[in-house]
């Protein structure tokens, strides 16, 4: 029951998300062509939000609202595979013009085509899994 | 009542969406410790069939609940938004507009129904839609993350991986705009 909270975080952030058009494919396919300045600001404003609230934590040291701490353990650098992984996403959010986030609110707005693209990203993280321990990382 | 539902309906601009957007690092961290990324949920869902016996699907599940849930909820943001608020999208830049006009791309709404439709799905843009799904699954588990977990969570820790993920993301975008969308659409 304690989880529930996580539904209600998920709409909110998939409700802001909506509203930044971050779901919209022409924003997407306009933000590559370097048409508007609207998804740059968008994912800006999110990450200096993000990154001074993060600051702010740091530096008082705050604990969660159950007193315990917070990990602010980033991701392992790893060069290789942060790049060509980055590269290949980047290409696949391209030419769907969404990334996974709005892959679920399409699904939810009922176009039920992203089914789709959602399955190949299944099958495609299933091959990743599977060829894991060959590729360069 | 009315007004609420107008403010929820007209489009916001960058500045008041963005933030917002970004106020989830700090929610998810202060109210449960949880660094938040959309694309790990993949991963989850091939682990919970049980499909592969490699290492990378074998783990305590129990512990990523949350972010299935999270996932879930993210599509009733989907069904809120578009059947209930049935929200509108702000207008796109001149540029962007005239490009969808020489390619005779409606641009109304989010989604380029006249494009991604069924009947169209054994034709290019099946292929299209076929294949950027293998390459957001098998990019994101490379790279460890997509737009929520590096662009959003990883850039706002100040992480160098996720700086770089980044880069990569928008070096595959621009590739696959520039060398494929533009020359299909």
């Amino acid at each position: 029951m304690k989880q529930l909270k996580f539904i209600l975080f998920g709409s909110f952030f998939g409700f802001v998300l909506i509203k930044s058009e971050a779901v919209s494919w022409y924003r997407i396919v306009e933000m590559f062509h370097f048409q508007s300045f609207h998804m740059f600001g968008v994912i800006g404003s999110a990450v200096a939000v993000g990154a001074i609230s993060v600051l702010i934590i740091k530096q008082l040291n705050t604990t969660t609202f159950k007193n315990k701490p917070i990990n602010l353990d980033k991701k392992p650098l790893m060069v290789t595979s942060n790049l060509l992984g980055g590269i290949i996403f980047g290409l696949g959010w391209s030419i769907v013009g969404a990334c996974p986030a709005p892959l679920f609110i399409h699904f939810g707005a009922g176009n039920y085509i992203i089914l789709i693209p959602i399955i190949f990203a299944l099958i495609g993280t299933f091959v990743y899994g599977s060829i894991k321990d060959k590729l360069p990382h | 009542m009315d007004t609420i539902l107008y403010i929820l309906k007209e489009p916001w601009p960058w500045y008041v969406s963005g933030p917002l957007v970004g106020l989830i690092v700090p929610i998810l961290l202060l109210s449960s410790n949880k660094q938040f990324g959309v694309s790990s949920v993949f991963r989850h869902v091939c682990t919970a069939t049980k499909l592969s016996k490699k290492s990378y699907f074998q783990y305590d599940l129990k512990k990523e609940y949350w972010s299935l849930l999270f996932v879930l909820g993210i599509v009733i943001a989907g069904v809120f938004a578009f059947h209930l608020i049935e929200v509108l999208p702000g207008e796109l830049s001149k540029d962007a507009q005239v490009y969808y006009q020489s390619k005779n791309i409606e641009f109304t709404g989010y989604f380029p129904i006249g494009l991604y439709r069924w009947d169209t799905l054994f034709s290019v843009f099946g292929l299209v839609l076929a294949a950027g799904g293998v390459f957001i699954g098998f990019g994101t588990r490379y790279a460890n993350g997509c737009t929520s977990g590096h662009a959003i969570t990883g850039l706002s820790l100040l992480s160098l991986g996720s700086l770089i993920a980044v880069i990569g993301f928008f070096i595959g975008g621009l590739i696959g705009t520039f060398l494929i969308l533009d020359n299909i659409l």
